[in-house]
């Protein structure tokens, strides 16, 4: 068994008001949880309050001293006119460009607003995984990307992911049911391993 | 034209003040732009002329009641983070009501008005050139510094925070820097000067820089040139630096947007 990097115990996260949770999960050093559920569950809202992004109002997530997170959020900021290359981006969060398919390595010297939607989701997707970090947050990684991009990140997720916990959240059930070692459905307001 | 004033010793100085800050406005600019923030150095150049017109009326010099100004306005801004344009605009408004109500009813202040809005650099002195080499040896080492944190909160707003990281502190400082060099290119420039080159360069160096890196150079090359170009062409014309300056650079934006949708 791995290494606790994170313990979740009745986690309650919202904005103004409560809108998810109670979440109870414990996550390990080489585990990738899934948070499974519909569309408006608060998947999303309770990735952020695992690392303090929207107000956590009732239970309490705890991890060990040192323990970093990286967070792939879902949507893009607007790049139009932003002369950043994917090179470029992956040197801001550290992530090493060894590993990226093909069909990306050669692209990593053009702008970022002259990539595919696809393309630019599957590079920031890759400098979050791949920066440096103990525990990595994927938001709907599988957004945008074409059949070759999910089975890339499926297979590598599937062998690479030794050093760091993952938590994914997705609508996408078959790529939940391919890469994560643990599943825990989320429902409006009530969510338990 | 004539161009015998270019080989007066007496205009070599402003020259070279004026050179070295149109190298700098413009990585000002990038930065600005990369934070949908460019109307925040207009902001900057009108709470500055204001500050240095009030400095003047009450025998301070212009530079530090520009500078002043210019740092309360980042204080501001700083502080009204979530007002964005709108913190920008009543900055504007306000400071641009207050120099012209001066410029009409302080005789002092007509003068330094005049140059401050029409943009005469041929006024700046010694001071004025020291201030923009302190300047530059400030701001180089500290855009370094902050380069990654300022693209970081635009790509991955997230990165920072979700390692227990505050971003606050160094987005302050950049407000900081940005507000003190505009400061000081009002008062050397002009306002309206200044704003073109924070505005005008980094527009052509976003759409033609093939990276990050290139696109700083870029703009600074850009501003420069157009720079210098402006400072040729007003003075061999006789003709007030601010508006040469702005019109040429927003030339330079029409040709390269042609040459560019023509490629």
């Amino acid at each position: 068994m791995g290494e606790v990097l994170l313990r979740v115990e009745g986690l309650v996260a919202g904005y103004a008001a409560p809108v998810a949770g109670p979440l109870a999960f414990t996550l390990r050093r080489g585990e990738i949880l899934g948070l499974a559920g519909p569309n408006g569950a608060g998947k999303s809202t309770l990735l952020k309050a695992l690392w303090g992004g929207v107000k956590v109002f009732a239970g309490q997530v705890r991890k060990p001293p040192g323990v970093r997170i990286s967070h792939q959020a879902q949507g893009f900021p607007d790049l139009r006119g932003i002369p950043l290359t994917g090179r470029e981006l992956l040197a801001l969060t550290g992530a090493p460009s060894e590993g990226l398919p093909l069909w990306l390595a050669e692209r990593l010297g053009l702008r970022l607003d002259r990539l595919s939607g696809g393309q630019l989701q599957f590079l920031r997707l890759w400098a979050c995984l791949m920066a440096p970090a103990d525990v990595v947050l994927l938001d709907e990684p599988s957004n945008n990307l074409d059949r070759a991009g999910v089975d890339y990140l499926a297979d590598w997720l599937g062998r690479a992911h030794a050093g760091q916990g993952i938590v994914i959240v997705s609508h996408d059930p078959a790529l939940i049911e391919r890469v994560c070692t643990r599943v825990v459905q989320v429902d409006a307001r009530s969510a338990q391993e | 034209m004539s161009l015998d004033l270019l080989f007066d010793p007496l205009f070599r100085l402003p020259f070279i003040t004026g050179l070295l800050l149109a190298g700098l406005l413009p990585l000002i600019g990038m930065f600005l732009r990369l934070r949908g923030e460019w109307l925040a150095a207009l902001a900057f150049a009108q709470m500055a002329s204001a500050g240095a017109l009030v400095a003047m009326v009450t025998d301070v010099p212009m530079l530090l009641g520009g500078a002043l100004a210019a740092l309360a306005a980042a204080l501001v801004k700083g502080l009204m983070a979530r007002a964005g344009a709108h913190a920008y605009a009543l900055m504007m408004l306000a400071a641009w009501g207050a120099g012209v109500l001066l410029v009409a009813n302080h005789p002092l202040a007509e003068q330094a008005g005049h140059a401050l809005f029409d943009g005469q650099l041929y006024f700046t002195g010694e001071a004025h050139l020291v201030a923009s080499l302190v300047a530059w040896s400030v701001a180089a080492p500290v855009l370094g510094w902050l380069n990654r944190s300022l693209l970081l909160a635009h790509v991955f707003p997230e990165f920072h925070r979700a390692r227990g990281l505050d971003p606050r502190p160094r987005l302050m400082v950049f407000d900081v820097l940005a507000g003190m060099v505009i400061a000081l290119a009002t008062v050397s420039i002009g306002v309206m000067a200044a704003f073109a080159l924070v505005f005008v360069p980094p527009l052509i160096a976003s759409r033609f820089g093939r990276s990050w890196r290139a696109g700083l150079a870029l703009a600074a090359l850009v501003g420069m040139l157009g720079y210098s170009a402006a400072f040729v062409l007003s003075l061999g014309f006789d003709q007030p630096f601010g508006p040469v300056c702005a019109l040429l650079l927003v030339g330079l934006v029409v040709v390269s947007s042609v040459k560019s949708d023509r490629l």
